[in-house]
């Protein structure tokens, strides 16, 4: 975390630069892979060290961000490779954000219920990291069959409700956590403190743990969009969810002889939502300044 | 001293049992104290003799396991509920969001008092204590001297008529502490609060106290009372530091600590 300490430059602006680094890192990496080993890839008595780095399975970089500016199918009137993925991470975006409130609020719930009864952490710890060694692949159909059955009133159970359900699956696991552990960080002194003052469990949960988690919270908020997106996109695949980039993804997978840096821009583009995601969430945490002093410790 | 002044602290046979994996560990067994209104005690002993766990019996943060505690004539809870004593840890244990002036305006906020009446009061403590430039500082700014400095301002706060302070100045360096110390007499001489002070350091409880409770380790006893016949709060400066009363209370507190005769010592005059 040294690296993170606030210095001379404010902490955004060389975050921003660190961000920017390791991506040019990656870049190069790439173009380095492939300009080092042979197209064929490294094959020692039959089995493969290294993968092949043909521009046929490893196109360049460049040449991934030229197709983005072609049309997306051969189609007439076809928008732009570019065009297509905007919408379509616009699409999973929303559903996204609409999974990681539903897991924030999940979480903290929990970790509020876990920090107040020592015998609910004891009997809901199991179940959270439990709750995360299930194939997200399995419970796709599960919910999108009772979801399915859900009519109340003019209320219809959506598809893409399935999917931000799954995709809060993963994103209340990192909230969970991190709130907890923020919940429990007040020192024995301040805890004594608000004990000797008579403050109610509701009032020191306000005044004294929600302000102290605080640090910890903001963190994980960031990790829990991230993995909200990776959720539905996960989501959007096995549920058979279109308009998102998850669905891209799997059709773009099939052109992937013919026309290589189709699925490559696919999966560049959820990685960047990934972020976009992450950083949108870090704006709550420009908001939240005063109660991050301590995040330095 | 105790019927016509009143009583703050009054524990009788009090005795506490921590249950532990390893069996049960008797902290305090028959302890007899009564704290007058306006009286400032310290407890002093070796580490493990249970002074800090008195401490949190008389502010309800532990319960006693036998034996009966009062605090200005009620249970020790009651008093608890009706914030009847300010309390200052070892850790200054303020709220790194906010202000010094909001730390010190926590115990008023957290009982309901108006945002007026919480701002003027904020300010007088300010002054007390002398860190009425760093209202607006964060904690994290301060030294660990004005970071304690807050601390007990904010124990102040409702004008408690008694005072429980766990070794307040234990983390800080000599100097800080001797100015600390005289403060903390001139603050008790004019908010007339009675105190119970945990240390161990025995220049620190001659000092500050009108009596020095000794006790001993393993199960924690008080081994004996003694009175210090200092000057009176105001007239309490740091030339009495280098009187001779000063020095033979010293000695008196470290015979009676190093197992010394205690019936000897019980009341010891040194005028």
């Amino acid at each position: 975390m040294s690296l993170l300490r606030a210095g001379a430059v404010p902490g955004w602006v060389r975050r921003t630069g660190e961000g920017l680094l390791a991506l040019l890192a990656f870049v190069v990496l790439w173009e380095l892979v492939k300009l080092v080993v042979p197209d064929g890839g490294v094959v020692v008595g039959g089995v493969s060290l290294l993968p092949r780095t043909s521009d046929q399975t490893m196109p360049h970089v460049w040449s991934v961000l030229a197709r983005l500016g072609r049309p997306e199918t051969s189609a007439t009137g076809s928008v732009s490779l570019a065009g297509a993925l905007v919408t379509a991470s616009w699409f999973t975006l929303r559903i996204s954000l609409a999974g990681w409130l539903v897991g924030v609020l999940a979480g903290l719930g929990l970790a509020v219920v876990m920090q107040r009864w020592r015998i609910a952490e004891d009997a809901l710890a199991p179940w959270v990291v439990l709750s995360q060694t299930v194939p997200l692949i399995a419970l796709a159909p599960l919910v999108v069959g009772w979801g399915g059955k859900i009519h109340l009133g003019a209320f219809a159970w959506d598809r893409w409700m399935s999917v931000a359900l799954i995709a809060s699956y993963l994103a209340f696991f990192p909230v969970a956590v991190g709130a907890l552990r923020g919940l429990q960080s007040p020192t024995a002194a301040q805890v004594d403190l608000f004990r000797s003052l008579a403050a109610s469990g509701t009032r020191t949960l306000w005044r004294l743990r929600m302000p102290a988690a605080v640090p910890y919270l903001v963190p994980a908020l960031r990790l829990g969009a991230a993995t909200a997106v990776v959720g539905a996109i996960v989501a959007e695949v096995s549920t058979g969810t279109q308009g998102g980039i998850g669905r891209l993804i799997i059709s773009y997978a099939q052109s992937a002889t013919g026309d290589p840096a189709k699925p490559w821009a696919a999966i560049a583009a959820a990685a960047v939502l990934g972020l976009v995601a992450a950083g949108v969430v870090g704006l709550v945490g420009l908001g939240l300044r005063r109660f991050r002093v301590g995040e330095v410790a | 001293m105790n019927a016509q002044a009143g009583v703050a602290v009054q524990a009788v046979g009090v005795g506490k049992v921590f249950t532990t994996r390893s069996g049960a560990v008797t902290a305090l067994e028959d302890i007899d104290l009564t704290v007058a209104a306006g009286e400032f005690v310290s407890l002093i002993g070796p580490s493990g003799c249970g002074k800090s766990t008195l401490l949190r019996l008389v502010a309800d943060l532990d319960s006693p396991s036998s034996g009966e505690l009062t605090v200005f004539g009620t249970s020790a809870r009651a008093s608890r509920e009706g914030q009847q004593y300010g309390i200052a840890f070892q850790q200054a244990g303020l709220l790194p969001w906010r202000t010094v002036r909001a730390n010190i305006e926590l115990p008023l906020e957290l009982h309901g008092v108006g945002k007026r009446q919480r701002r003027a009061r904020a300010e007088e403590l300010l002054a007390l204590v002398g860190l009425t430039d760093f209202a607006a500082s964060f904690p994290h700014q301060l030294s660990g001297g004005m970071q304690q400095r807050v601390a007990i301002a904010r124990s102040l706060a409702e004008q408690p008529s008694l005072l429980l302070m766990d070794e307040p100045f234990g983390a800080l360096d000599e100097m800080t502490r001797e100015r600390m110390q005289t403060e903390l007499v001139r603050i008790c001489a004019e908010s007339g609060a009675a105190v119970l002070f945990v240390t161990h350091s025995i220049p620190e409880a001659v000092f500050l106290s009108d009596r020095v409770v000794v006790m001993s380790p393993r199960p924690g006893r008080i081994s004996a009372v003694l009175d210090i016949g200092l000057p009176d709060g105001q007239a309490r400066g740091e030339s009495t530091r280098e009187d001779a009363a000063f020095f033979a209370n010293v000695t008196a507190v470290r015979e009676a600590l190093h197992g010394g005769s205690v019936a000897d010592l019980r009341g010891v005059d040194v005028r």
